[in-house]
């Protein structure tokens, strides 16, 4: 067997339980990497549970900065009984197992392509910290204490972590520093030279910052204006609120200590999106957070908002369906739901952001779309770009952006008007209309907003001819709305590329990988990341340049592909779908080999790997 | 179906206190049944709006769907109005309140709207005590899809097809004033007299006021075996005491009898006074106030008036301690921290 030797460029994978303390060290293992200058990307993997289910987190070391999940375990801590043989099976040939040695592994563990490490965590923190409460906690530190030993890396980082940590609670630095000693001391004098996994430091992180897409929203909420919220618990976007509330705690308190903004903790998402609409009518910014079956619920107010032209922020951070259904576990599976949310002829813009930069950036930009467009705007997110911490640009605020606010006519423009004001009037040919607030003025400005057809002066009629020209206009204003919106993201490799790779959201980062080694390997593809919808002529024009165009997407039912052949003139055939749809964010091992199955179906052979690492590594 | 403009018109009638015409306070024709209760409730609301000396454009009116909810484009023609979906009215009054606090919000729904599909929604507004007014046209059934019976159908109450409720009833009164709204009333369409007092006073209480208002659908539900019938509630209510309401600008005494006057002080200073018997319940203990609907409703009796006040009840805006400015006359310098601040997150997040 030959060990598996590599620098920088590995994945780490911590089998644990949920609920017995052990994110915060592994996340302390997590960003102790990033300190040193390398990119990293960890992953939770969580069961929909409180405390007792098996947990995994993944961390992905990259230094090339590829920092998609890759799949598969090189080197496994595992603490978690109820796992071990699953986790021991799942290390590949060549890796590592690293396990608490307080119990001897059972007897059938004798795989002999896989270097087994024991560390005995439990007896060590038994035997050296004297409050028991403390052990299970501390044990974790020990074998983030035997990794560091392992892998090569300096215990100083680690102890200034944990120091930063602990600044508000100073006792409680002292003992986690003792159990990162013992764990790396152990290693260092029991397996000195045995991994050749190794972390050393680099300058490869340059300003980037390692943020979940939840923070990234909720402050790109606080920076986009949102004053009220209304909600309702579901995970995976209930963090977005919380820290939307802790943003509001830090940056929106009055001098009293009045806050400004209003969180309303609604008693379901029909009162959630009624509450931002009605926020949103009255002028202020609004915005709600959900996930999938909050959508569900949502979808009557979303047509009647749609209708009324009510300008709404709602993000959906998705999840795998159905209701219950996998509520801890991630997908992109709600992308026609939303698209079409609602009775009767409904279509909502969508935004898709891709790392937590674009989270911020879009969240802060829905804003000013929705009131722009007079619509409801959804971000969507998934559990993977919401919960995990990501390997992200930082954020950035153009110091010269002000809001848009768009038509609204105030008191003053009111009294200007020299002709007769109607809500629903077409004035500027955009399908977008004029709206006034409650209040604005003493006698003009005012309207009835209604879900009933009316005119365009507001006023209730069944006429034919007026409904008709009301729709008519709102898909004027769907027209406007591709001029405002982001325009897709296109690479291309070669110009004369004959496949083209369309993909959005959180599956960025790996289909980037993917395409790269395509590319490395004599396989030029050209690609392009969606980040809206409507769909402009960009997206269009992407799709009749190439011969073969592959929409990865993790749905099971190609839900963007059918969206795309939909909205477009395209003809179905030219899109192949490749799908990833087990709850586990997409992996980039796996869609390598997907993709090179479905390129070969189509006469298109890319050659092998040159060496060991040239490929998703 | 008829038009049915309000049967009094005062054209005569002298501007109020801010210089409005009663006028001003109208609104389009209605197109509901002639003789439907809820034409008399929207003529109330008029003449309350116009009596309080409110500013029409201050004023937001919002509803749910139903008859009752197309009554906000009969009165104040000239306040911005929401017809939204049905039973979603709370929701939407909640999310325009938190947005502007200055405004007076005067929700509208039906019994169908608010007892059933809505039930959620009420329930939660009451519980967070929002500041409005919510009227709800009670008529025992659902108008807008042709007479079904409604969740506060009494049990026993006949249809005019004849369908007997086998059902218990919603008394929302004393739902809402389980749940913490502040003010809490009920009356008759057919009692403009007790009507436009509690309305005025509703619309002065700081907190949630709930009016549930007995509507009789003349179309579905006025059959004399109707327990929401015109007859049958002019024949079996009574009145928790005579009333007036007293806004804070003006200063009248009322020349009353020499019964009991209870006295209540409201947030912004005006003062109900009831007029009851010696040995009535106070209308500022819960307690006593359902215990007062419970006991009148074992004689089979419908009490009607002020059934709960509480003059001290925080709104939603006291109890999440939001800013004193409406939200939505923050500027992007209150929002917006800057890219300072900003700088200061990402390096946090290193
Ligand atoms: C989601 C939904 N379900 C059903 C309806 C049909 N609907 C319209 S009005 C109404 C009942 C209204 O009854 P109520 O609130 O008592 O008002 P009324 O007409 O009696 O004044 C129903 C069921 C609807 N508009 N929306
Ligand atoms: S159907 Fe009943 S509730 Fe509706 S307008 Fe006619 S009388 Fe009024």
């Amino acid at each position: 067997m030959k060990p598996l030797n590599r620098i920088n460029d590995f994945v780490v994978s911590f089998a644990t339980i949920n609920g017995s303390g052990s994110a915060s060290a592994n996340n302390l293992f997590a960003k102790v990497v990033f300190r040193l200058g390398v990119p990293v990307s960890p992953k939770n993997i969580f069961p929909s549970n409180i405390q007792g289910l098996p947990t995994w987190y993944e961390v992905r070391v990259s230094e090339q900065g590829y920092v998609g999940r890759r799949g598969d375990v090189d080197l496994m801590v595992a603490v978690n009984g109820q796992t071990l043989r699953r986790d021991y099976d799942s290390v590949v040939s060549g890796g590592y197992f690293v396990y608490d040695s307080s119990k001897p592994l059972p007897e059938d563990f004798q795989r002999d392509d896989v270097v087994t490490i024991g560390i005995p965590m439990t007896r060590l923190v038994t035997e050296a910290i004297d409050k028991p409460k403390m052990r299970p906690l501390l044990r974790n530190i020990v074998y983030v204490g035997g990794l560091a030993a392992l892998l090569d890396m300096e215990p100083d980082p680690f102890v200034d972590a944990l120091n930063s940590q602990y600044r508000k609670n100073v006792q409680l630095a002292e003992p986690n520093i003792q159990a990162l000693q013992l764990g790396y001391t152990y290693v260092r004098q029991h397996y000195p030279d045995t991994c050749r996994l190794k972390v050393q430091p680099r300058d490869r992180t340059g300003d980037a910052i390692m943020m979940d897409g939840n923070t990234a929203m909720a402050l790109g909420a606080i920076y986009g204006g949102a004053t009220v919220v209304g909600w309702y618990p579901i995970t995976p976007s209930t963090s977005i609120i919380e820290a939307f509330g802790r943003y509001v705690q830090k940056f929106r308190l009055e001098e009293d200590g009045r806050c400004k903004a209003a969180i309303v903790q609604a008693e379901d998402e029909l009162a959630a999106i009624g509450i931002v609409i009605g926020a949103t009518w009255n002028g202020a910014r609004a915005f709600t957070a959900t996930s999938g079956p909050g959508i569900s619920l949502m979808t009557e107010f979303l047509g009647l908002a749609y209708f009324a032209e009510i300008p709404a922020v709602v993000i959906d951070v998705q999840r795998a369906g159905p209701s219950t259904g996998m509520p801890t576990r991630t997908q992109q599976s709600d992308l026609l739901a939303c698209a079409y949310a609602s009775h009767g002829d409904t279509k909502h813009p969508l935004l898709f952001p891709g790392d937590p930069r674009e989270c911020f950036e879009m969240t802060a930009a829905a804003f000013d779309y929705a009131d722009r467009l007079q619509t409801p705007v959804i971000v969507l997110s998934d559990l993977d770009l919401g919960m995990n911490d990501h390997f992200s640009p930082p954020l950035a605020w153009d110091p010269q952006h002000r809001y848009d606010r768009g038509k609204v006519l105030d008191a003053e423009q009111l009294d200007a008007l020299t002709e007769r004001w109607g809500r629903y009037r077409d004035v500027d040919g955009d399908g977008i209309c004029f709206r006034t607030y409650p209040g604005t003025h003493p006698d003009k400005g005012v309207y009835f907003t209604r879900g009933t057809s009316r005119d365009e002066y507001s006023a209730y009629t069944e006429d034919s001819g007026a409904y008709t020209r009301n729709m008519q206009r709102l898909l004027k204003k769907w027209e406007t709305a591709k001029e405002v919106l982001p325009k897709p993201e296109i690479t291309v490799a070669r110009k004369d590329a004959r496949v083209g790779v369309i993909f959005y959201g959180s599956t960025t980062p790996v289909a980037r990988e993917v395409i790269d080694q395509l590319h490395r390997r004599g396989c030029p593809i050209n690609s392009m990341r969606i980040r809206a919808f409507p769909f402009q002529q960009e997206v269009w024009d992407f799709i009749r340049t190439h011969e073969l165009v592959i929409v990865i997407e993790q749905n099971r039912d190609g839900q963007m592909r059918t969206l795309l052949i939909n909205e477009g003139d395209v003809p179905p055939q030219t899109l192949l779908s490749v799908v990833h749809y087990n709850g586990l964010p997409i992996a980039g091992r796996e869609l390598i080999v997907t993709l090179e199955e479905t390129l070969a179906a189509h006469g298109l052979v890319v050659a092998a790997m040159s060496n060991e690492t040239g490929g998703v590594s | 179906m008829t038009f049915f403009r309000p049967a009094f018109r005062h054209p005569d009638l002298p501007p109020n206190a801010a210089g409005f015409h009663r006028r001003d306070y109208e609104g389009g024709l209605s197109t509901l049944c002639a003789g439907c209760g809820h034409d008399s409730i929207c003529n109330a609301i008029i003449d309350a709006c116009f009596e309080l000396a409110l500013p029409p454009h201050r004023i937001a009116k919002l509803s749910g769907i139903g008859c009752s909810s197309k009554t906000p484009a009969y009165f104040l023609g000239r306040s911005h109005g929401f017809n939204s979906v049905h039973g979603r009215m709370p929701s939407i009054a909640t999310g325009a309140n938190m947005a502007n606090r200055d405004l007076i919000y005067l929700g509208v729904s039906g019994d169908g709207d608010t007892a059933s599909i809505g039930m959620g929604q009420f329930v939660h507004a009451a519980r967070r005590n929002l500041n409005m007014t919510y009227i709800v046209m009670n008529n025992g059934c659902y108008g807008l899809t042709k007479g079904q019976f409604s969740a506060t159908a009494d049990k026993g109450s006949k249809s005019k097809q004849g369908n007997v409720n086998l059902l218990e009833s919603i008394d929302l009164c004393e739902l809402a004033i389980q749940l913490g709204a502040g003010f809490v009333a009920r009356s008759f369409s057919g009692d403009k007299a007790q009507l436009v007092p509690l309305i005025k006073a509703g619309l002065s209480h700081h907190g949630l006021s709930f009016i549930d208002v007995i509507s009789p659908c003349v179309t579905f539900n006025n059959n004399p075996e109707s327990t929401k019938s015109y007859h049958w509630v002019r024949e079996h209510s009574e009145a928790t005491g005579t009333f007036d309401f007293v806004p804070f600008r003006q200063t009248i005494t009322a020349d009353y009898a020499d019964d009991t006057v209870q006295e209540v002080v409201l947030h912004d200073s005006s003062v109900i006074h009831l007029h009851k018997h010696p040995n009535g319940p106070d209308i500022t203990d819960r307690r006593q106030a359902i215990d007062n609907l419970e006991d009148h409703k074992e004689q089979g009796v419908i009490l009607t008036g002020v059934l709960y006040v509480n003059p001290d009840s925080q709104d939603t805006h006291d109890i999440l301690q939001t800013s004193v400015r409406p939200l939505n006359s923050l500027t992007e310098a209150d929002l917006c921290p800057g890219a300072q601040a900003l700088e200061a997150v990402n390096t946090a997040h290193r």
